[in-house]
This record gives C-alpha cells, sequence and structure tokens, in this order.
C-alpha cells in the first residue's frame, strides 16, 4: 500500500509548481487572460518543451506512456496557479478520446502534433439542449457521397477560439437521446461550413459557439466504431473527472492555506482576526473538506490501476459530486472570512472561486453526479 | 498508488476472519445483544477470554508485556477485520487506557501486579477523569488526594464513569498540589473500587440506559504504592495516553457494516408500497453519507501508510475522530428515519417482532447513545480547536 507520488511525477509535479510559482503570478495571469486569445502561445511551447503536454500519450507516438496519476499530478498543480492555457481541453479531454481511439492512422498523425504544441484541440459535444447529458445529441451526421454531413450547434466549447480540431460528437442514427448512433468526428477548425465565434468565460477561459453548416466529413476521421461513440466516452470520462477534479483539489488547498494566512495577518477588534474560535472552526472545516477530497481522489487513482471498471466509476461519480460541495464550501468560505477585499476583482480569491465554479459545471455538476452514484448504487 | 496487501497479510486477514468466523459465536452474541447489563459483562469478557487464549488480546501493547508483535498493517487489518464482523471492540479502560500508562510510566512492581489481570480481564478497570466543573476544560478538575505519611486521602466527585458499576479498579486524575497552572499538581493515581469511602451513583442516560455513573470519594485511602510515577505530574502521562488513543477513532469498519445494514433494511421498509431505498429524497441522503465515508475510508488509509512506512501520521490524521463521529451520528440520523414513528415505541412490556420492525427499538437507543460521540473523547469542538492549533497554526 503506498499513497506517495513516484520519483518522476514528483519530478514534474515540481516543474508544473516552479513554472506557477516563478513564472505565472496572477498579474501575468491578468495579462494573458486580458490577451486577446486569452491564451499564451509562448507559455504553451514551453509546457511543449518541458514535456507537459506528452503526458498521458503512448510511447510509440512520441509521448510519455503517463497514467491518470501523471496527469491528476500536472492538473493539481495547474490548478494551484489557475493556469488558462488549455491543457485540459486539448490533453486530457481530446487528447484522451484520441488516445482511446482505435483509429490508428488518425492517432500517428495527431497526436505527435499535439504533443509538440503544434496542435490545440478540443471536444464540441454540447448542444443548447444537452446539459450534462452526453447523449443527447441533436447534431447530426448524414451519410452522403464520400462520406458523412454534419450539421448541428455546438456550445460553450471549451477553448473553441484557439482550438485547431474538435472532436465534434454527431447522430448517425436513432432519436435524439438514444445511447446508439453517435460518431466522434475530427473536424478541422479550418473545414469549409465550420463557424466559430469565441467568448469569455467568467473563469477566465474562453469558450466557443461552433456551428457545422454541411461539413463533410469522411470514413477516415472517425474516432469510434461506428455508431458507438459514447462508448469511447464513457471509457475516457473517468479520466477526464479525475483530472478536472486534481484541478479542484490543487485550487481548494491554495484558497484555505491563503485564507489561513490572511486571517493571520487582517486585524480586527485589535487582534488578529485568526484568534477568533468561530473563524477558527471554520478553516478547520474548510481544510477537512478538502482532505476528504484528497482522499476521494486518492481512492479513484487507486482504483483505476485495478481492474474493477464497476467500482471506478462508482467512485468517479462520487469524487465529483465531493468536489461539486466542497468547492462551494471552499470557495464561499475564502470569499466570506476574506470579508470586503474578497469581493473585489483584485484579489485572486474570487477568481479561483470561479474556476472551481466552471469546473463543478463542466461534464456534470454535483447533483447529476450523485444521482448517478445513486442508480448505480440503490437501483435493485 | 495503490492499496494492495502483501501475501502474508492476505494470509493473515484470513486467520483473523475465520477465527472470528469460528469463535464470535451465538451464545456471545446473545449475551452481547441482551438488555440487561451483567449479560453485557458477561459476554464481553467472555469473548474476551478467548482473545487472551488466542494471544490477540492487546495488539497495542509492546510484546514484552503481551502484545501481539504484529505490524501496523497486519494492527491494521485486525481492526477492519473486527469492525466488519460487527463484533464490539475491547472494553477500553483496561486494555487500552490504564495499561499503556502502566507500562510506560509505572514501576515493576506495578506492572506485575497489575497487567497480567487486565491482560486476563480479571479486572475491570473505569476511567476516573471528568468531573462536573471538569469536562473539556479536564486540567480544571478538584477531586483531591493529601498526601499523609503511607496514604492519600482522597474526596471529591468523578462523573461519566462508564461501567464503574461493574468495575474492580478505577484510574484517577486528582489534584495533589494546588497554587500553580493547572495542569500542573495533578497526580494519577490507580484506586481499588472497593476501598471504605467509596459510592458509585448511577446515570441513566436519553437512551433510558445506565452504562454511566457518578463516582463519589469521602476520606477514600489510597497506598502511596497506588501513584503512577511522580506526584504531581499526572497530567503529562495522560497527554501521553490521549496521543497513543489519537489514531483509530475513525470507525471505518464499524460504519461500513452500519451503513450496509441500514441499505438492506431501507429495501423492506416501505412507504406507500414503495421501498424507502427507491425514494429519490432518501437515497440523496444515503449517498451524502456513503460518500463521505468512501472518502474517510481513504482518509485513515492515507494515515496508516504513513505509519506503516514508519513516519508519523500526517495532519489528516486530526480529522479521524472528528468525521467518523459525525458518519456514525449520520448512521444512526438515518436508521432513526427509516424506523420513523415506530422507533418511538419502548420495549418495557412489547416484544421487537410484535412491533412489526424489529431493529426500531435498536435504531431509537444507538441513535440517543450516538450522540455521546461527538462529546466523549475530547468534544468535536475541542478537537477543532486541537487542529487549528497544531495543523493550521492559528
Amino acid at each position: 500500500m503506498n499513497f506517495d507520488f513516484t520519483e518522476e511525477q514528483i519530478m514534474i509535479k515540481d516543474s508544473v509548481s516552479r513554472f506557477v510559482r516563478d513564472e505565472y503570478d496572477f498579474d501575468t495571469r491578468r495579462k494573458i487572460v486580458e490577451s486577446e486569445e486569452g491564451i499564451s502561445r509562448e507559455y504553451w511551447s514551453m509546457f511543449a518543451e518541458l514535456g507537459w503536454l506528452s503526458v498521458p500519450f503512448a510511447e510509440e507516438y512520441g509521448g510519455f506512456g503517463g497514467t491518470v496519476e501523471d496527469i491528476a499530478a500536472v492538473m493539481e498543480e495547474l490548478g494551484k496557479g489557475i493556469v488558462v492555457e488549455p491543457y485540459a481541453s486539448t490533453v486530457v479531454v481530446f487528447g484522451g478520446l484520441l488516445s482511446a481511439s482505435d483509429n490508428s492512422a488518425l492517432k500517428a498523425e495527431l497526436i505527435p502534433s499535439v504533443i509538440d504544441g503544434s496542435c490545440m484541440g478540443s471536444l464540441a459535444s454540447t448542444e443548447a439542449q444537452s446539459r450534462y447529458e452526453m447523449t443527447d445529441v441533436a447534431t447530426t451526421a448524414t451519410a452522403c457521397d464520400g462520406g458523412f454531413k454534419i450539421n448541428g450547434t455546438k456550445t460553450v466549447v471549451a477553448n473553441g477560439g484557439t482550438a485547431d480540431k474538435f472532436i465534434v460528437t454527431a447522430r448517425h442514427s436513432g432519436g435524439q437521446f438514444d445511447r446508439a448512433g453517435i460518431n466522434l468526428f475530427l473536424v478541422d477548425a479550418s473545414a469549409p461550413g465550420v463557424e466559430v465565434k469565441s467568448y469569455k468565460m467568467m473563469d477566465g477561459q474562453r469558450a466557443a459557439t461552433v456551428t457545422f453548416n454541411d461539413v463533410l466529413v469522411n470514413e477516415s476521421q472517425l474516432l469510434n466504431t461506428a455508431g458507438e461513440g459514447m462508448d469511447l466516452i464513457d471509457q475516457v470520462m473517468p479520466q477526464i473527472l479525475m483530472g478536472l477534479s486534481a484541478e479542484a483539489l490543487g485550487i481548494m488547498s491554495t484558497l484555505n492555506s491563503t485564507t489561513v494566512e490572511y486571517t493571520k495577518v487582517r486585524q480586527q477588534f485589535d487582534t488578529p482576526i485568526s484568534s477568533f474560535q468561530v473563524l477558527q472552526h471554520r478553516m478547520v472545516d474548510n481544510f477537512m473538506a478538502c482532505e476528504q477530497t484528497k482522499s476521494m481522489l486518492y481512492r479513484a487513482l487507486c482504483q483505476a490501476g485495478e481492474d474493477d471498471s464497476a467500482a471506478l466509476l462508482k467512485t468517479v461519480h462520487a469524487l465529483k459530486a465531493t468536489v461539486a460541495r466542497y468547492g462551494k464550501l471552499i470557495g464561499e468560505e475564502a470569499i466570506q472570512i476574506h470579508g470586503g477585499i474578497g469581493m473585489t476583482d483584485e484579489l485572486n480569491i474570487g477568481h479561483y472561486v470561479k474556476r472551481l465554479m466552471m469546473i463543478n459545471v463542466s461534464f456534470g455538476d454535483g447533483d447529476f453526479h450523485q444521482k448517478k452514484f445513486n442508480q448505480l448504487s440503490y437501483s435493485a | 498508488m495503490d492499496i494492495k496487501f502483501s501475501a502474508e497479510d492476505l494470509a493473515f486477514r484470513d486467520e483473523v476472519r475465520d477465527f472470528f468466523a469460528r469463535e464470535y459465536d451465538s451464545a456471545i452474541v446473545a449475551k452481547l445483544g441482551s438488555s440487561a447489563g451483567t449479560d453485557y459483562k458477561e459476554g464481553i469478557v467472555a469473548w474476551q477470554k478467548k482473545l487472551y487464549a488466542k494471544g490477540w488480546i492487546a495488539p497495542g501493547w509492546p510484546k514484552e508485556y503481551g502484545g501481539t508483535g504484529w505490524s501496523t498493517t497486519q494492527k491494521f487489518i485486525y481492526e477492519t477485520e473486527r469492525g466488519l464482523a460487527g463484533i464490539p471492540d475491547v472494553v477500553p479502560f483496561g486494555l487500552k487506557m490504564v495499561a499503556p500508562v502502566i507500562y510506560t510510566f509505572g514501576s515493576e512492581e506495578q506492572k506485575a501486579r497489575f497487567l497480567p489481570r487486565i491482560l486476563e480481564s480479571e479486572d475491570w478497570w473505569c476511567q476516573g477523569y471528568s468531573e462536573p466543573g471538569a469536562g473539556s476544560d479536564l486540567a480544571a478538575l478538584n477531586t483531591s488526594a493529601d498526601y499523609a505519611g503511607d496514604n492519600y486521602i482522597v474526596n471529591g466527585r468523578k462523573i461519566w464513569t462508564t461501567f464503574a458499576q461493574y468495575a474492580d479498579w478505577i484510574f484517577c486524575l486528582v489534584r495533589t498540589s494546588k497554587g500553580m497552572r493547572k495542569q500542573e499538581g495533578i497526580s494519577f493515581l490507580l484506586i481499588d473500587m472497593k476501598t471504605p469511602g467509596i459510592t458509585v451513583k448511577p446515570i441513566v442516560t436519553i437512551d433510558g440506559k445506565h452504562s454511566l455513573n457518578e463516582v463519589l470519594f469521602e476520606d477514600v485511602k489510597v497506598p502511596t504504592e497506588n501513584l503512577i510515577g511522580e506526584q504531581d505530574k499526572g497530567w503529562t502521562y495522560a497527554k501521553a495516553l490521549l496521543a497513543h488513543e489519537r489514531t483509530g477513532m475513525a470507525e471505518v469498519a464499524d460504519s461500513t457494516r452500519m451503513l450496509d445494514s441500514l441499505k438492506l433494511r431501507a429495501r423492506v421498509e416501505v412507504n406507500g408500497g414503495k421501498a424507502m431505498i427507491e425514494d429519490p429524497i432518501f437515497q440523496m441522503r444515503l449517498s451524502d453519507i456513503e460518500m463521505e465515508l468512501m472518502a474517510l475510508e481513504y482518509t485513515e488509509l492515507r494515515v496508516f501508510a504513513s505509519m506503516a512506512a514508519g513516519g508519523m501520521p500526517g495532519p489528516e490524521s486530526s480529522l479521524l475522530k472528528i468525521k467518523g463521529t459525525e458518519i456514525s451520528q449520520a448512521i444512526h440520523e438515518l436508521q432513526l428515519q427509516l424506523a420513523s414513528y415506530y422507533g418511538g415505541a419502548l420495549p418495557d412490556n412489547l416484544d421487537a417482532d410484535e412491533l412489526g420492525h424489529n431493529f426500531a427499538f435498536e435504531a431509537r437507543g444507538k441513535y440517543m447513545y450516538g450522540r455521546a460521540a461527538t462529546i466523549y473523547g475530547g468534544s468535536n469542538e475541542v478537537q477543532r480547536n486541537v487542529i487549528a492549533k497544531a495543523v493550521l497554526g492559528l
């Protein structure tokens, strides 16, 4: 039994942590967020050089051959700096789906370009009506000469504005809510008929509405066995949820330590407010919330290394629900205990909180996952 | 990261399981389940004697005094299997509380006199710490022990003394000197319950049962040979004992078993003809607890893993008591919610099966007595003070 990161993992964790500390202070981040593209391509190239973009990919494609534990190690440290560069959407989500695909020609072509930083990608799955239900796909892929034509609109596509490629969920057959009949296509952002409208999100990241008008794709761009795209998504989802949860954990621990330090220097009634028992107990509750979240993440990481996918699935639902609950607690407490200054845009606290809020609603909020957990646990 | 056990550890786990399955028999279960007090005592003593015969009565003790010599991993496995099997822990006052003080700070003569009888469950011990004016602020205690030649003369009142009605001995914190810091001037005394001047008064708790007592001392003569270590240094010994106690308070295995039985029960209990477990709101309440317990299980494993690696438990160990007791109380609450109106019935002249919900008495009793879990062993508020200071540096 052990819960330590390996030496390799510690090295990469340290490398991300050093970057956040030395190069990614809050002012730097603010300038990036306010820039034209909302990300720093210079830093993205640096991530590539440092090998961070290669972490989850197989060695045969030039990757590091890492596991979800390695992803979690990186994501937790990125969370501590609320880094806005599209690591989650490109490497964890887009890269994860690509890795899990059987389309080896596509993988051989694309994975090296993700690793070297020249290709950013994003999953275009959410539609205006679909909320968290991945199977709710109204976008269509209609068979035509030489392949399929994609028609439909995807909304709030993470980092859609900077993505070079999309993985698009499109329905080939069945009704709007059917699990079967969904295909995942790789589509170039510059392909004829693709229209991208980018906008800012409250957490400093960008998203886009991506419209597909008779976009022509062929079999070679298909990631999954025809009609079984949901299997591919389900296969990768635990990894996505663990990655985002690790990012959330990094944010939660940062909020907690920042808040504790603040109470030690903030004086009211002629004494540091850290001396007030009511605040002490609340900060202890926040500390416990963070430790419990970490334990749940570790539970998921341990189970990911075993062969019990049913147990893992239950745990990742519980993990995402826990992140939602305790993320909300810690975020709201951080603002409250900071007082008026916690309300300001100038202070970093609110920005950490907003990223937690967006993680909460990414790929299902707490209630969504708790209901899934209940179905798996209590239904006959 | 992994939670794999070695082949040797798995073999040990099987041995423990096998022993529990064989030896924790129906006769003992019947006695422990009985509401009559002396049956409980007979049952637990009979079980402890079986553990003694097996050599497993004191896993926490050093081997030279009768411990098992188990590794940290083996101790963890043993405790987990005990909880999962629904076997109560040994009565802690002798084996887990006074014995470590005796073998750490006691004289050779005291070790020889008391330790074997504790191991054999020949002496029943109780704990004389709390007083009417000294609860969470234990150092405010007032029971006096005046030095008089070969004896101390003890006067005062101890309260919340669990199982004092069965006890042969009580270990007490008493005040031997005044006028300094209140933590100083406290001594650790072992007192024979048969000594003249001791009166035990029952305290009936809100579950309608009697396990707590008040113990009165009126000019009780205690031989000075019953003093542990040095006079006025008792607080130090008691604190060392608390540190000894701190790990293993999450009782994850016990809560896991309780929750499993709650889930089974929720399939049987109905409302409007529909099983309670199908009710979406009930499911949410259930999973609120289950998810917290899943996390706590790994918090406990993290603590255990760092101890097994020879290190000290990290800051996460401090939350075990708070979260462990909050979870067990939450399970009790949901159990009582399931017992609903029927849970209000008292067993005086009523049979549980006659009620139609044979778990209802127990659900009420466990809920009511379970409120104590966040009060004893350092109330959860005091635990928060400790974490605030020791972990957060506030």
